[in-house]
């Protein structure tokens, strides 16, 4: 079994390795970047606004209602707010969000490919398949950083939506709470974590529907997989980041 | 012309093909045929360049595949069409799409050459009004159609069908075995069929290589099949109760 586990590894680096060798033509590559980020990325924009508007708002309205010290300041629950957007819920919860929704659809297309022979011919035209595959869909996710940011703009509106409106505290408490010890460096590492995350998200689903065997089942148990594996890395490159930027 | 030597392939401890030797003519449509699991598809993709073989030689033209550079291998792809079991089209492009899409990836071609060359493929292969339907509005017939109209847009030399009509009724299997053969007289290629149809057999066997447990058990063509004494060749192909008496009728010359 751990053996298995070294070979999957072993095989995913090196289809990382093969995705940059033999680069598809130049006006072909360009339309599947662009072809991908409409699928990858402004298709997912919708629920990344909607789960971070509601998730900021009830971040707000849980730190408010935990707050009952007269004595701790209302403008903390910005501060709680804030923080809690910036450096856990937008980078990591979007990303594991992202798992769902966009690697379950990059195992589903390419494993559909592999088992409808598709991708074989690519490869007897003299195509490098995983070029034409995975390169689009990893330039393409370099713009999940952006994902983040809206994320991050959107769940502070919410919290500010939720707390101001919900009568917990003033719109000014709140601004202060927002701007309160605000360290930049913390963007950096939610961008920077965004952007490992990215990869993982491109890469990881790709592995697993490209060396998929079987039929249209085993493409439904390659997604799962998929998303199983993705979380769990992107978990554990969460705590491994942080350990290296943070403590 | 295609020739193999001593071709070996294993797959960990089962080994698929035993030492094939053969070759495939220019200009005649070459079947592989045999039972599941005879080493078809193994060979057939070790002639394709999807799988490496163990031992032996593959020779395109007089050359050996291994003698090859990069850059010829590459050559050597973009002169080989396939024709796959399922057809392979790209379910994301549209008819038109799918048939461009070899010009695109290799040539220097105009956008109106293109699409001439590709109205020229449509119509040899029978296809109208379909340009703008994708493969999943089209029948099976008719994506088989776009396959081979895909494997030929480049004009390759090679030629290869993998079971180019499994799934068809009788009638557009026929059409489609028609198709290629004519393809193949048309544009003087080596066509290398896989299959395990006895109508294509009978209807467009130039050139029939058996395959027994991995290795060639008989060569011939549609003509002399009937004479042959190879006992499991026999069992094969008259499986049917309707193979037995055309064998019967053509025996007793009648």
């Amino acid at each position: 079994m751990l053996s298995n586990y070294i070979k999957s590894i072993g095989q995913y680096f090196i289809m990382i390795y093969e995705t940059f060798r033999k680069m598809t033509k130049t006006s072909e590559l360009k339309r599947l970047i662009l072809q991908e980020l409409d699928d990858l990325i402004i298709s997912s924009l919708g629920i990344v606004v909607f789960i971070s508007f509601f998730i900021g708002a009830v971040i707000a309205i849980q730190t408010a209602l935990n707050f009952s010290n007269p004595f701790v300041p209302k403008s903390l629950i910005g501060f709680a707010a804030r923080q809690s957007i910036i450096l856990e819920f937008a980078p990591t919860f979007v990303a594991i969000i992202m798992a769902g929704k966009v690697g379950s659809y990059i195992t589903s297309s390419i494993g559909t490919m592999r088992v409808s022979e598709q991708i074989d011919a690519l490869e007897v035209m003299g195509i490098n398949s995983l070029n034409y595959l995975v390169f689009p869909k990893i330039i393409a996710m370099f713009m999940f950083p952006f994902v983040i940011a809206i994320s991050m703009f959107v769940g502070i509106i919410g919290a500010y939506t939720a707390s101001v409106y919900g009568g917990f505290l003033s719109s000014e408490q709140f601004l202060a709470g927002l701007q309160e010890d605000f360290i930049p460096f913390q963007v950096f590492y939610a961008f920077l974590k965004s952007f490992v995350f990215a990869i993982i998200l491109a890469t990881v689903p790709s592995f697993h529907g490209y060396y998929m065997k079987g039929g249209s089942l085993e493409v439904g148990r390659a997604a799962t997989t998929s998303f199983v594996w993705t979380s769990v890395i992107i978990i554990f490159m969460n705590y491994f980041i942080t350990q290296l930027l943070l403590s | 012309m295609i020739k193999v030597e001593d071709l070996h392939k294993s797959f960990e401890d089962l080994e698929v093909l035993k030492g094939v030797n053969t070759v495939f003519e220019k200009g005649k449509t070459n079947l592989i045929i045999g039972q599941s699991g005879s080493g078809k598809t193994v060979f057939l993709k070790c002639l394709l360049g999807l799988f490496t073989p163990d031992k032996g030689t593959i020779l395109y033209n007089g050359k050996a595949y291994q003698n090859f550079s990069k850059n010829e291998k590459r050559e050597l792809s973009k002169q080989m069409g396939m024709v796959f079991q399922g057809g392979a089209l790209f379910d994301s492009m549209t008819v038109e799409e799918n048939v461009v899409f070899p010009l695109k990836m290799f040539t220097k071609m105009t956008k109106g050459e293109m699409k001439n060359r590709v109205q020229e493929v449509l119509d040899r292969v029978n296809l109208l009004d379909t340009n703008d339907k994708f493969p999943s509005e089209i029948s099976g017939g008719m994506q088989k159609r776009v396959s081979i109209a895909r494997a030929i847009v480049n004009k390759p030399n090679f030629l290869f069908c993998d079971e180019p009509n499994s799934g068809l009724d009788p009638r557009t299997a026929s059409v489609i075995d028609n198709l290629i053969q004519e393809i193949t007289h048309e544009n003087d290629i080596t066509t290398v069929i896989n299959t395990h149809d006895m109508n294509s057999v009978f209807e467009i066997g130039e050139n029939i290589v058996y395959l027994e447990n991995g290795l060639k058990a008989w060569e011939g063509n549609k003509d002399n099949i009937y004479k042959t004494d190879n006992q499991k060749l026999t069992d094969f192909v008259y499986a049917s109760n309707l193979f037995q008496k055309v064998r019967i009728t053509q025996r007793e010359g009648l």
